[in-house]
């Protein structure tokens, strides 16, 4: 997985397209980070069953909200965000276990420049459909890297759970995890040292309900500082009252580990 | 007049010759106190007619130097503004301030490298050019040209705390700020004529920009109120404002955008909805409303959000 994130990384740099012919330019450069991440299968474009929501203009490069949904009741198993012309492209790989829905994503990314980004879903028998969303990069003093590392380092681990609406057995409930964590990309500096501060992202996320699994995801290095991850799960009668778990793992080996109660009823 | 100007510029420097679209209206200068020269920054965002002369730059003349508080936008404002200076003395310039990371106040800088001087920053000026100068430089060459923006100038100098610069029977101090408008601050107050320099701690007119910490600029504006100043020099606004009356406007909406942010992070509304609604009170109030409250919404949702 390192191995294949560091060469879409190099794809992400490099095959920025050009001014001159920049539209087939942009949908050469998706056919390839197409192929590096789901081999030669086919994707189905399926607007019906996939849609990314994503401002047509990016109001903050260090922070631009986008939000997946899928079809209720197709049979997602996976969802892929792939934000073409980033550092790093793959901004998430989600797949889905018994308690997840994948009728509901939200991300915050980074968007460092005029870019198409995609979601791709995997249904269960193996067919890939996808969608696409053109962002243009933010303006004026906008940049991909924030301000405010500092006290997410300080506060490294610390998570908030969000769940709105009633909780109900077999209902589908909207929850928001927050996780405080600098994801540094190797482009900030160290104010100290002066040195560049090493790439430190999160690169694992997993969501249990009672040990059995909402989903775990895979993230490379397009996510905001402090990542927020919106999803959705279905707890079953004898879930509740229950514990959303959440474990992140970054890419120094760390791991942060919460658990939260999920009511019988409320919000 | 002006248009003469324009010519003699592009005779004095190579590097100015792009300068020659830029508005005239841009380069006139005003003397808000005794020495102390002030270039109006346009309320518009860069484009190649106003060579990101957007913020307001300008210089303070003691009896030995001269120091600069925010060099312009581009090499090519920076040159235009390193010019004037020349046609109003030629005591050397031995410092340089740069107010904060923001390319509108940074990239005139290059233009006064042949001086060789104290260029000063927050100390964590560093640190922000290191993670953003490459990118702010790509973006402005987008719309200026390529070669337009000028090199990334690093500070020679950091302020972590306080310094005192002297000019020659003019001492000036400097006063680097926890993170507010930016998480690089530095703002300069001249004692002799009560004039503060908040730099973009202040914004008149134009919408203010949050990159920093909401909190945090309002308690550092609370701070700034009781310096002692009788005017103030925006960051971006007219050339100066009495002090503390000039903050209200800003003061207003920083407090608006606090307020209502909470209650749309309480309400769990999530920031795409948080941008439309937070603080529409204040359009209308402010230039460049649309460009830039969006994007101060989101900034303000990220940080109380962890309150």
């Amino acid at each position: 997985m390192r191995k294949l994130a560091l060469s879409l990384a190099l794809l992400g740099m490099f095959g920025t397209p050009a001014l001159a012919d920049e539209e087939a330019e942009r949908q050469a450069h998706w056919a390839e980070l197409r192929e590096a991440v789901f081999g030669d299968r086919a994707a189905v474009a399926a607007a019906d069953l996939i849609a990314l929501e994503a401002p047509k203009r990016a109001l903050d490069a260090a922070l631009v909200p986008i939000t997946v949904t899928t079809k209720p009741g197709s049979d997602v198993t996976g969802l892929t965000v792939v934000i073409d012309d980033n550092p790093g492209p793959v901004a998430a790989k989600v797949s889905y276990g018994p308690r997840g829905d994948a009728s509901l994503l939200t991300l915050r990314v980074r968007v460092n420049q005029y870019t198409y980004m995609h979601a791709v879903a995997e249904t269960s028998d193996g067919a890939l459909h996808e969608t696409a969303q053109f962002v243009k990069a933010a303006g004026g003093c906008s940049a991909p890297v924030g301000a405010g590392e500092a006290e997410s380092l300080a506060q490294i681990g610390r998570m908030k759970l969000r769940l709105s609406g009633e909780v109900a057995a077999g209902q589908p409930v909207d929850a928001q995890v927050l996780i405080r964590h600098p994801n540094f990309n190797g482009m900030q500096m160290d104010q100290l040292t002066r040195l560049y501060t090493p790439m430190r992202y999160v690169q694992q996320v997993e969501i249990t309900l009672n040990d059995e699994r909402v989903l775990s995801m895979e993230n490379d290095i397009s996510l905001a500082t402090d990542p927020a991850i919106g999803f959705r799960f279905v707890p079953r009668a004898e879930d509740l009252p229950g514990k959303l778990k959440v474990v992140v793992r970054d890419s120094d080996d760390a791991v942060f580990e919460q658990s939260f109660d999920v009511p019988a009823s409320g919000s | 007049m002006l248009h003469r100007r324009h010519l003699l510029l592009g005779g004095l420097c190579a590097c100015c010759l792009p300068l020659t679209r830029t508005r005239a209206s841009s380069f006139i200068l005003t003397e808000v106190a005794p020495g102390i020269h002030v270039r109006r920054g346009v309320d518009e965002d860069a484009s190649p007619g106003n060579a990101d002369a957007i913020a307001n730059a300008g210089f303070i003349v003691g009896q030995e130097s001269v120091l600069v508080f925010d060099p312009g936008g581009s090499l090519g404002d920076g040159a235009a503004l390193r010019a004037m200076i020349r046609e109003k003395t030629q005591l050397p310039i031995r410092t340089v301030v740069l107010n904060h990371v923001h390319p509108d106040h940074i990239f005139g800088a290059g233009a006064f490298l042949e001086d060789k001087p104290d260029f000063i920053g927050h100390a964590r000026l560093p640190a922000a050019l290191a993670a953003r100068g490459d990118y702010y430089k790509q973006r402005l060459e987008e719309i200026l040209g390529a070669g337009a923006a000028g090199p990334v100038v690093m500070p020679t100098l950091d302020v972590a705390d306080a310094a005192e610069v002297d000019l020659g029977e003019r001492v000036v101090r400097l006063k680097a700020h926890g993170p507010a408008h930016t998480d690089n601050d530095l703002s300069v107050f001249d004692a002799e004529t009560g004039t503060l320099f908040p730099s973009d701690l202040l914004f008149v007119g134009r919408v203010p920009a949050l990159d920093g910490s909401l909190n945090g600029w309002l308690a550092e504006l609370e701070a700034l109120k009781r310096i002692g100043a009788a005017r103030a020099v925006p960051g971006h606004g007219p050339e100066q404002v009495n002090w503390p009356a000039g903050a209200a406007d800003l003061e207003r909406y920083l407090r608006t955008l606090v307020e209502e942010t909470r209650q749309a992070v309480r309400d769990n509304i999530g920031i795409e909805a948080a941008v439309e609604q937070v603080a529409a009170g204040e359009r209308g109030r402010w230039t460049l409303f649309d460009a830039y409250h969006g994007r101060n919404v989101t900034q303000a949702y990220k940080e109380l959000e962890w309150e």
